[in-house]
């Protein structure tokens, strides 16, 4: 049972079928196997937030996930979010509050927030910070994709 | 970086997991939220030959009121136990305490019993689990069983289960309305694990503390409940007086560990303070109950 085992997965509403060792990591799954390298690897041991994705609607870090623990399962990438050419409302939020320089860790934070936006009140400032302190970024600084989550959490109104 | 090859089984039902967990040897691991189990295997230091996933045994995700107890399924995971109602009404002191796990991204996959399973030293569940008398249900293909918290804590991230044994939930005591609790923890930053934090429930009758609990962590090899402080406090107004002789009898009793985040010295200092604000908030927060 070392040998691979056969994976059915949604990513971003198509489905996909694709054979995996069970030591396979989603991370890599996604970036290998399936082409979705928007994901990005940083620590590998579910510190930095750089791999999030959505796994059935919530968000969860790819490197701590198997990828044979999502046959039959839902997932979300940034490459969901939009386009180059269309940005989606969290991505063109980042763009214009400058909430990104080298863009490694920005996949992560957009798909964290894309969380928070659909199940979290977000009606404080401590509660904007807090749900982001599980994503590290290491040249903007966070005050900018504060002001970011903060235009889009206004936005967004109440959470129904 | 990457998990050394391993055997993947996905349990369809408890039976299913501890027979597969039994065939193992001794080798096998349960993952459910996976979010220490994971970079464990990532860093190679856990390399189970079986990976028995429990995700999606129907039933284990449940948080029930029985009694005067609450019970968290296997698959209990941090996001629930922090959202749910039952627990903010009954159990305030654990639905405070889940503002301090971990993030938004690990609350949405780890899980409760996981967490006391992990046993790390400094994480908020097993301490809360000793805290409420937590009973802990533990079944494998030899029968099932049931261990208090104090029995199951044995070291830093060790644990009195067995290779083929699984949990498959965990009991806590749910507290009367009126008792008075609180919860102070410090880290360096919102999310990590704790230097120290302190936990304390205590009732109030005729004037004077009783029922007193003090539950810490971040301080030993395991957490600890702190029976002579209990005792102390017992039939005791909480004064200025009081608190400073809990202090004091505190800061002489632990002995925490030095490490890169903290000295000891400073984690005795730490304990101290966190416990007089703890205590002091508990007794404020107690309402006079009827005898």
């Amino acid at each position: 049972m070392t040998g691979r085992i056969e994976i059915t997965v949604s990513v971003n509403g198509l489905s996909y079928t694709r054979s995996a060792e069970p030591r396979m990591l989603l991370s890599d799954f996604l970036r290998h196997e399936l082409g979705f390298t928007g994901t990005h690897v940083g620590c590998e041991h579910g510190v930095c937030g750089a791999c999030t994705i959505l796994l059935d609607g919530r968000s969860a870090r790819s490197c701590l996930t198997l990828a044979a623990q999502v046959d039959g399962a839902s997932i979300e990438t940034v490459e969901g979010l939009g386009s180059v050419e269309n940005l989606g409302r969290v991505q063109q939020a980042f763009r214009d509050h400058h909430g990104l320089q080298c863009g490694f860790c920005t996949p992560g934070f957009l798909m964290t927030i894309t969380d928070m936006l659909r199940h979290h009140p977000l009606e404080s400032e401590a509660e904007i910070r807090e749900a982001l302190s599980g994503n590290i970024c290491r040249c903007t600084g966070y005050e900018h994709i504060c002001n970011a989550v903060r235009e889009l959490a206004k936005e967004r109104g109440a959470l129904k | 970086m990457k998990p050394a090859s391993f055997d993947y089984v996905r349990a369809e039902s408890v039976e299913h997991a501890v027979q597969t967990l039994s065939g193992a040897d001794g080798d096998g691991k349960i993952i459910a939220g996976g979010q220490s189990l994971m970079p464990m295997m990532n860093f190679r230091l856990v390399k189970p030959s079986v990976l028995v996933d429990i995700n999606r045994i129907a039933g284990l995700d449940r948080i029930e009121l029985r009694g005067n107890r609450v019970a968290l399924g296997a698959l209990v995971r941090h996001r629930m136990t922090a959202e749910d109602a039952l627990i903010a009404e009954h159990i305030p002191v654990l639905h405070h305490a889940m503002k301090h796990v971990a993030h938004l991204t690990v609350r949405n996959r780890g899980t409760f019993c996981g967490s006391i399973c992990h046993a790390d030293p400094a994480a908020e569940m097993p301490m809360m689990s000793l805290l409420l008398n937590g009973s802990i249900h533990i079944v494998s293909e030899r029968g099932k069983r049931v261990l208090s918290a104090g029995d199951f804590f044995v070291g830093s991230l060790m644990t009195a289960l067995e290779p083929d044994e699984l949990v498959t939930e965990i009991e806590v005591d749910r507290l009367p309305a009126g008792t008075g609790w609180a919860f102070e923890e410090f880290a360096r930053r919102h999310g990590d694990y704790a230097l120290a934090a302190v936990a304390i429930t205590m009732d109030r009758q005729n004037g004077v503390a009783t029922n007193v609990r003090i539950g810490l962590m971040g301080v030993g090899e395991t957490p600890t409940r702190m029976p002579q402080l209990e005792a102390m406090l017992e039939g005791s107004e909480v004064t200025e007086r009081t608190l400073e002789e809990v202090v004091d009898t505190l800061r002489s009793a632990i002995e925490p560990n030095s490490d890169l985040n903290a000295s000891a010295d400073y984690r005795r200092y730490l304990a101290g303070t966190l416990t007089r604000r703890a205590l002091s908030d508990a007794w404020l927060r107690a309402r006079e109950m009827q005898s």
